[in-house]
């Protein structure tokens, strides 16, 4: 098909979607007038059920832990594929690392920034996953903020520490018990006669960073995991040009 | 307010949903159809915290204002902050689909990577 | 603020479109780093200061950091390729 023919095809139903959304819009809240029930109820119990304030965590770790739950394993999977479908068997990992040799050295601001940057990342990203139940943030963002502190290491070039790091078992073993301990919190209060994922642990005081139970715990594995996932994603991109492989002769 | 802006989220989600659709049916590359899809799904973000927007309300975060405020529902953002994480997972996942189709047959192109052989 | 967010609903909408309309793919790894920042001020204007973390962190760091990988390991490759049949002529 050829490319005006195709514009043409889609212009048509294309338009006539917008109008059907445009119309079915119409049946919306106004912009601005949000009216049902459920978030004002959560807002209003929430911080005495569970002793935090960060009310979407509460949501996210509490309330519906199982989606995340389930969110946490598409994280897992979805690397898993990526593994899979990518990995190199063989030497490749035992080849001496290439310096990649760019046209343009790095700078020296780059050079001087890099280890004060690092440092910066890895205490934000720490700070950010233990405040969760109390202040936005959680074991999401602070999983991909340690793992960009990881990508900072290859990106001022010392391949070689990006290689040792990325490349141990012990990335993937973290990521499989980050997502293991998430299911396994969950199956803990099943043992004592709670329901799944209840939970189990006193609460402590609201405004506490040791506080709402099991929220911070979950927390903390989510990040756990997010870090080994990313990290293990960006080593499983960058595996060829690191090792300075060559195409295979088949 | 004048009568577009009590629609304008939800507008702007159905013109983003229709770019990245249009970027994906006339994408000459791979990438280029992987990032469109990235567009597509940060439609669907743009109309449920539309939904979810209250005038007057503050963020739905107590740590320093008292229980009785009006919020924004906190659902809506709770499963959003799941949605952003979902879509990239999947753009990796898709990356490497389109990573390996390029070792196997040298092109990105989606016209040349027609049919399966055997 | 409800014509500030509506300024900056507009702004993604514009920002959507050139991310879509821009072909070359080193290119519009640039744009897609600014589509998501755009996107977490929205997300910050409505209110949502978790998802705008989230937002920053993934949509606008991770993105594209992913793209530009498979971007270059492709060109790795196409590098490594050529490289190999002309050694191989």
């Amino acid at each position: 098909m050829t490319d005006r023919a195709r514009h043409i095809l889609f212009f048509f139903p294309a338009a006539v979607l917008f109008l059907l959304y445009a119309y079915a819009a119409h049946n919306l809240p106004s912009w601005g007038s949000y009216r049902g029930p459920y978030g004002d109820a959560i807002a209003r119990v929430a911080v005495y059920e569970r002793h935090a304030t960060d009310i979407v965590n509460v949501i996210n770790y509490d309330y519906r832990a199982f989606d995340t739950l389930g969110e946490e394993f598409i994280l897992f999977t979805a690397v898993l594929g990526v593994a899979m479908l990518l990995r190199h068997e063989g030497d490749a990992l035992t080849r001496p690392a290439a310096k990649l040799s760019d046209e343009a050295g790095l700078s020296a601001a780059v050079r001087s920034v890099n280890l004060p940057a690092l440092l910066v990342t890895t205490v934000f990203g720490l700070y950010i996953g233990l405040h969760g139940q109390l202040t936005p943030g959680g074991g999401f963002q602070a999983g991909v903020i340690l793992a960009t502190g990881g990508v900072l290491i290859y990106v001022c070039e010392n391949t070689a520490a990006f290689r040792r790091i990325t490349s141990h078992a012990a990335v993937e073993i973290t990521e499989a018990l980050g997502a293991a301990s998430y299911a396994i919190i969950g199956i803990i209060p099943l043992l004592m006669g709670l329901p799944f994922l209840c939970n189990f642990i006193p609460l402590g005081t609201t405004g506490d960073v040791f506080s709402s139970g099991t929220i911070a715990l979950i927390s903390a594995c989510v990040g756990v995991e997010v870090t080994a996932a990313f990290l293990l994603v960006v080593f499983i991109y960058l595996q060829e040009i690191i090792a300075g492989a060559l195409p295979e002769d088949n | 307010m004048p009568a577009i802006l009590h629609l304008l989220p939800y507008l702007v989600a159905a013109w983003l949903l229709l770019c990245g659709l249009y970027g994906i049916v006339t994408s000459r590359h791979l990438v280029h159809a992987v990032v469109c899809l990235a567009i597509l799904q940060s439609s669907t973000y743009v109309l449920l915290l539309g939904i979810g927007f209250r005038l007057g309300g503050s963020a739905p975060i107590f740590a320093d204002i008292s229980t009785s405020k009006l919020v924004v529902d906190p659902v809506v953002q709770a499963l959003m902050l799941t949605d952003v994480v979902v879509e990239a997972v999947v753009v990796a996942l898709l990356l490497a689909m389109v990573v390996k189709a390029h070792e196997k047959s040298g092109s990105v192109s989606p016209n040349d990577l027609r049919t399966m052989r055997g | 603020m409800i014509w500030f967010g509506a300024g900056v609903l507009l702004l993604i909408a514009v920002a959507g479109a050139a991310v879509v309309c821009t072909r070359d793919v080193t290119n519009q790894v640039l744009a897609l780093g600014f589509y998501g920042l755009l996107l977490a001020l929205m997300f910050f204007i409505f209110q949502a200061p978790d998802v705008a973390l989230s937002q920053i962190t993934v949509g606008a760091v991770a993105l594209p950091l992913m793209v530009m990988l498979a971007i270059a390991r492709m060109k790795f490759r196409d590098r490594s390729r050529s490289a190999g049949d002309s050694r191989n002529d």
